[in-house]
């Protein structure tokens, strides 16, 4: 009995033994030099692989940012310009600050104000419902409420409300990764500057349809009237196509064209409760306290 | 105008086709076999067909509501045809205990534990029955006499007493007078499972699978086919070491496993060719297992080994394509 | 044993419930809203203005390219306003909005009902009378014909294939054109012969349509080169390259046109259509739509006005049913279904299908269970369930070889999934995205 135990024990032990030399033999003789600040600036970045640098996952910007001789396109948009700063540091180059950004939902046509007037019923993905129609109501720019743009993010920031219809964005979590922007097939999310204590104002509409219409088919659309473009102090607001556009590196957050806007198409988040002018009193809708 | 209209793309209309009509055929068409399992093996068929139908029915609804937290799928048939299909493969006699352990196993892992239905690559209900097969040899292989049988029939079953004969160095001719005749093999009048006695019952369904296209001809054909020529040519050679291919046909699950088993839609391939490379495949390694393993019975084995290879053949054999370029 | 395509098929159920409705025309519409994008390629450009008169068969836009089709008014008036309208593709596009005032017609055409069999043109002049008249495959490709006819430096016709085929359930405008105008058929088809210099042209015909095949069965005698061929009820042989495999037994090469094989085909109503243009200086401005469903009072068969309203040709069926679910245009089987019936008919318009609610929503998806009845029912060959997997996980590149961009989207695999899987809405979004990456690639 203790024989075999013997043999046993030396031949496991003999083919281990020759199974590491081979295998170190190998790893030294097929060595791939790497180079180690790789490492270092990888184990800085945050690790969400979720590429919206614009390169394949965490490593390869690693990787790029080593080779390259400054770090002008390279920008992580999750760790921001902390981890920038970091990585410049042990590279020893000039780190490039970007304002942070987040995401918003250019649509409010929510079921409420936007009625529908045919119903879907295909496979449920807004890419599918776009190749054949433009949407369940007579806007066609709106959002489709199939939730492509849910299962695309890497962090856990949008969620489609059940209620309204349209995917809501929390802000806390949103990185301007940019997948989100890049799943919808109309197009209807934007990337803004990221203002203090998360506040936005923007607005909620893509329609680029001459008034009569555009209000016809939403009640909350954009007219293309022109009333906040005349009343913004900082040149911040433009219409183009009828379609209003908030420039957010010029907006300086007054909220005077929210108060103005005759169909509430712009959108204020995370302010206080404003004081209500006469001539404005109309039914506001705010998606965080509704 | 108060409808709004439905748009979606095409196409508009739908054939009738649907999941449980496929189920509930293939439960038709096991009817024949269940009639002349309970003529010749008595009540007790009815009784482990229930117990078996009824547990894989409580453990796919129990996990999916409790476990998975999933809707539950039990209204599509294919829990009832798992259970039938178990209860077909087992002796009659097999303590209930056993059975209700071999649906959890064939439901819970061959079916659930890969994502439900038409996820698994084994067939379910040979999971259940390879599980059951090596945990309790000895319940599995006690098999009950049929009830024509007169004193001293052993309750062994022909795949069975012909392996003991050779494995106790006898040649084919002196084990065959030990073997119940041909007619009797035909019609069900042996020893066996509920779906190993009677070919003629299975033969039927077989037809009748074949008449509302829930089968086509080219996994039953390949499979007995392959055991056919392939034992006729060992036959051939060797006469008295190797017994003659009808025989093999009309015994043990062969006909159970070639048109109802091994045709399972989720773990058979998909295109005609594909299907009967993996008939011939069954054919071939049933035929070495019973003539060369130490099995009796080889085509539950050889039916998941090719369920494995199933991928692979979906993946490398392509339907012809029209106008079909390299 | 009547001739077939092999590969696939399947046999939904007729329901030709106009099978033996005479063609009649509707009451004439108050307007009309004439698109300049109803046929493939570029938007014909417009050449009318607010306030212009028209009479019937005015040139109103012209082909804009190569590839591209004249339009011409379907009605005599006045000239409202051109604007985007939303048309049956669920898209608003640009149309002359016209409204109508009697019913004059352009003094060129010729209103006479007498037959003309002979004409001294040849066969560039016809493709030229063609394409002045605006025609485009009637089958529902409205392809321009004249570029059909004239095929690529390289390449022969052999021969001429006319499709009767109609395998679309409740569609019977083809049929009952081949029983009414079967001569005028004939006649087209001689001409389409002459244009492409063949010898030999046949007429496909399903055998669900006994009298047609009679029809043109007797008429082929007195006509040079033109057979009549009986083929199986089965779908989709309707479609050009099941078609010519049913005819002539050969197989166009993926990715190739028919013209690779030899062969053109033309729908039946494009071969009428080329009669009248031909002989009787006729533009295309009305053509034959099945309007039918099972709720509708009068289902029929219209010969109706380019651009009339869908709304205006229920009316004269019968006006909407009150259980009405979804309205396709087209046939059930590859059709479009309408958001509103405020749409125009267009030159590609072979039906309007009225679905009750009951049948107008799609069973509950469930898992495939790999039955492979998906791949046994593709008419190319291919692999469904496996092409939706691929769409749906975005794997492009595996798409294309799998030959995703072979599919012509004939329906039969999503119609006979026992699981009722969305396949088509997956492949179509993956045919579309390859071909923008090929598109891509290419530049």
């Amino acid at each position: 009995m203790s024989d075999t135990l013997i043999y046993t024990v030396l031949v496991i032990s003999t083919i281990g033994i020759i199974s590491a030399l081979i295998l170190y033999y190998v790893s030294q003789k097929f060595k791939v030099f790497e180079d180690p600040r790789i490492d270092i600036v990888e184990a800085i970045l945050p690790g969400a692989n979720c590429g919206g640098c614009g390169l394949a996952g965490c490593r390869a910007f690693a990787e790029a940012c080593v080779n390259a001789n400054e770090l002008k396109n390279l920008f992580c948009t999750v760790g921001g310009n902390e981890s920038m700063d970091s990585v410049a540091t042990s590279l020893g180059l000039t780190a490039i600050f970007k304002a942070p950004r987040t995401a918003v939902v250019r649509c409010n046509g929510t079921c409420a104000h936007r009625p529908k007037t045919s119903q879907f019923d295909g496979a449920s993905t807004c890419a599918i419902e776009f190749s054949l129609y433009s949407g369940e109501s007579d806007c066609s720019f709106g959002c489709l409420g199939l939730g492509d743009c849910v299962p695309v993010c890497n962090f856990d920031a949008i969620h489609l409300n059940s209620v309204t219809g349209l995917p809501e964005i929390t802000d806390e979590k949103c990185t301007a990764c940019g997948a989100c922007v890049e799943a919808c097939p109309k197009m209807i999310i934007e990337l803004r500057k990221q203002m203090p204590k998360f506040r936005k104002i923007y607005v909620a509409c893509m329609n680029k349809e001459k008034g009569g219409i555009a209000k016809k088919a939403c009640e909350v659309a954009c007219i293309g009237c022109g009333k906040c473009e005349k009343v913004c102090e900082f040149d911040a607001i433009q219409i183009t196509n009828n379609l209003a556009f908030i420039d957010s590196e010029k907006c300086k957050l007054c909220r005077k064209c929210v108060s103005v806007c005759p169909t509430n198409s712009i959108l204020e988040t995370n302010f206080p409760p404003q004081k209500i002018k006469p001539e404005a009193a109309t039914e506001k809708y705010n998606p965080i306290e509704a | 105008m108060s409808n709004i209209f439905t748009i979606s793309p095409s196409p508009h209309i739908k054939g009738d086709e649907s999941v449980p009509k496929i189920m509930y055929g293939v439960v038709v068409a096991l009817i024949p076999a269940l009639i002349m399992s309970t003529i010749f093996l008595g009540l007790n068929s009815l009784k482990v067909s229930f117990i078996a139908v009824a547990a894989c029915v409580a453990f796919e609804y129990l996990i999916q509501t409790y476990i998975l937290k999933i809707k539950a799928t039990i209204n599509n048939g294919s829990a009832i045809i798992t259970g039938i299909l178990l209860a077909f493969n087992v002796p009659i006699g097999l303590p209930v205990w056993m059975i209700i352990l071999g649906s959890l196993v064939a439901i819970g892992i061959g079916k659930l534990s890969f994502g439900g239905l038409g996820q698994n690559p084994f067939n379910p209900a040979l999971v259940g029955r390879v599980f059951l097969l090596i945990s309790f040899p000895v319940q599995m292989t006690t098999w009950t006499a049929p009830v024509t049988a007169i004193d001293s029939f052993t309750g062994a079953t022909p795949l069975g007493i012909l392996k003991e004969g050779v494995k106790s160095g006898k040649a084919i001719s002196e084990i065959t007078h030990q073997l119940p005749g041909y007619f009797d093999m035909f019609w069900g009048n042996i020893s066996g499972s509920m779906g190993e006695i009677s070919a003629i019952a299975l033969i039927m369904g077989g037809l009748y699978l074949l008449w509302k296209r829930i089968i086509t001809w080219h996994i039953p054909v390949a499979v007995l086919g392959t055991m056919a020529i392939f034992q006729g040519i060992l036959w051939g050679i060797n006469p008295e070491k190797f017994i003659d291919p009808v025989f093999h046909l009309i015994t043990g699950g062969a006909m159970l496993g070639a048109i109802f088993m091994a045709t399972d839609m989720v773990t058979s391939p998909m295109t005609p060719k594909g299907q009967l490379i993996f008939g011939i495949g069954i054919g071939i390694l049933t035929i070495c297992i019973r003539d060369f393993g130490a099995y009796p019975e080889g085509i539950s084995f050889a039916i998941l080994i090719m369920n494995g290879f199933t991928p692979l053949i979906n993946a490398r054999i392509k339907p012809k394509q029209f106008g079909g370029s390299k | 044993m009547l001739k077939t395509f092999k590969l696939g098929g399947v046999h939904p159920k007729e329901n030709k419930l106009t099978a033996d409705k005479k063609i009649i025309q509707p009451p004439m519409p108050k307007t009309v809203s004439i698109a300049v994008a109803q046929h493939i390629g570029s938007p014909a450009t417009v050449i009318v203005k607010k306030g212009d008169q028209v009479k019937v068969g005015t040139h109103v836009a012209n082909s804009s390219g190569f590839v591209s089709s004249n339009i011409h008014s379907s009605v005599s008036g006045t000239v409202v306003r051109i604007d985007d309208v939303m048309m049956p593709s669920g898209y608003k596009k640009t149309a002359v909005i016209i409204d109508v005032e009697n019913d004059e017609w352009d003094e060129s055409i010729d209103r006479t009902p007498d037959l003309i069999t002979e004409t001294p043109l040849d066969a560039k002049a016809i493709i030229q009378k063609i394409l002045e008249a605006g025609i485009v495959g009637l089958g529902g490709a409205t392809f321009p014909t004249n570029i059909k006819l004239s095929p690529p430096p390289g390449m022969k016709a052999e021969i001429l294939l006319i499709n009767g085929v109609e395998c679309e359930p409740y569609l019977t405008a083809d049929h009952r054109l081949m029983i009414e105008k079967g001569d005028e058929v004939m006649v087209g088809t001689s001409l389409l012969m002459k244009a492409l210099n063949v010898s030999k042209a046949v007429i496909g015909i399903e055998n669900n349509k006994p009298d047609a095949i009679k029809n043109l069965t007797q008429l082929a005698r007195k006509y040079k080169g033109i057979e009549v061929c009986a083929l199986q009820v089965k779908y989709p042989q309707g479609g050009e390259k099941q078609l010519i495999n049913a005819i002539t037994g050969k197989e166009v090469p993926s990715g190739q046109l028919p013209i690779s094989v030899g062969a053109v085909v033309d729908n039946v109503g494009t071969a009428f259509a080329v009669y009248e243009a031909v002989m009787k200086n006729k533009p295309l401005f009305e053509r034959v739509v099945t309007v039918t469903g099972k709720g509708l009072k009068s289902p029929s068969n219209f010969l109706v006005r380019i651009g009339t309203p869908v709304k205006d040709l229920i009316e004269a069926a019968g006006g909407l049913p009150e259980s009405t679910g979804k309205v396709i245009n087209g046939g059930p089987m590859m059709g479009k279904a309408i958001t509103t019936l405020d749409v125009p008919v267009q030159k590609g318009t072979s039906g309007i299908l009225v679905m009750p609610e009951s049948e107008s929503f799609r069973s509950e998806e469930k898992p495939c269970i790999r039955c492979g009845k998906c791949i046994s029912a593709c008419p190319m060959g291919l692999e469904p369930y496996l092409l939706m997997t691929l769409s749906a996980k975005k794997i492009w590149d595996r798409s294309e070889t799998s030959h995703i961009l072979d599919c012509m989207e004939c329906g039969s695999c999503a119609y006979t999934c026992p699981s009722s899987r969305p396949l088509l809405d997956f492949i179509r979004l993956g045919k579309s995205t390859v071909s923008k990456i090929i598109r891509s690639r290419k530049q």
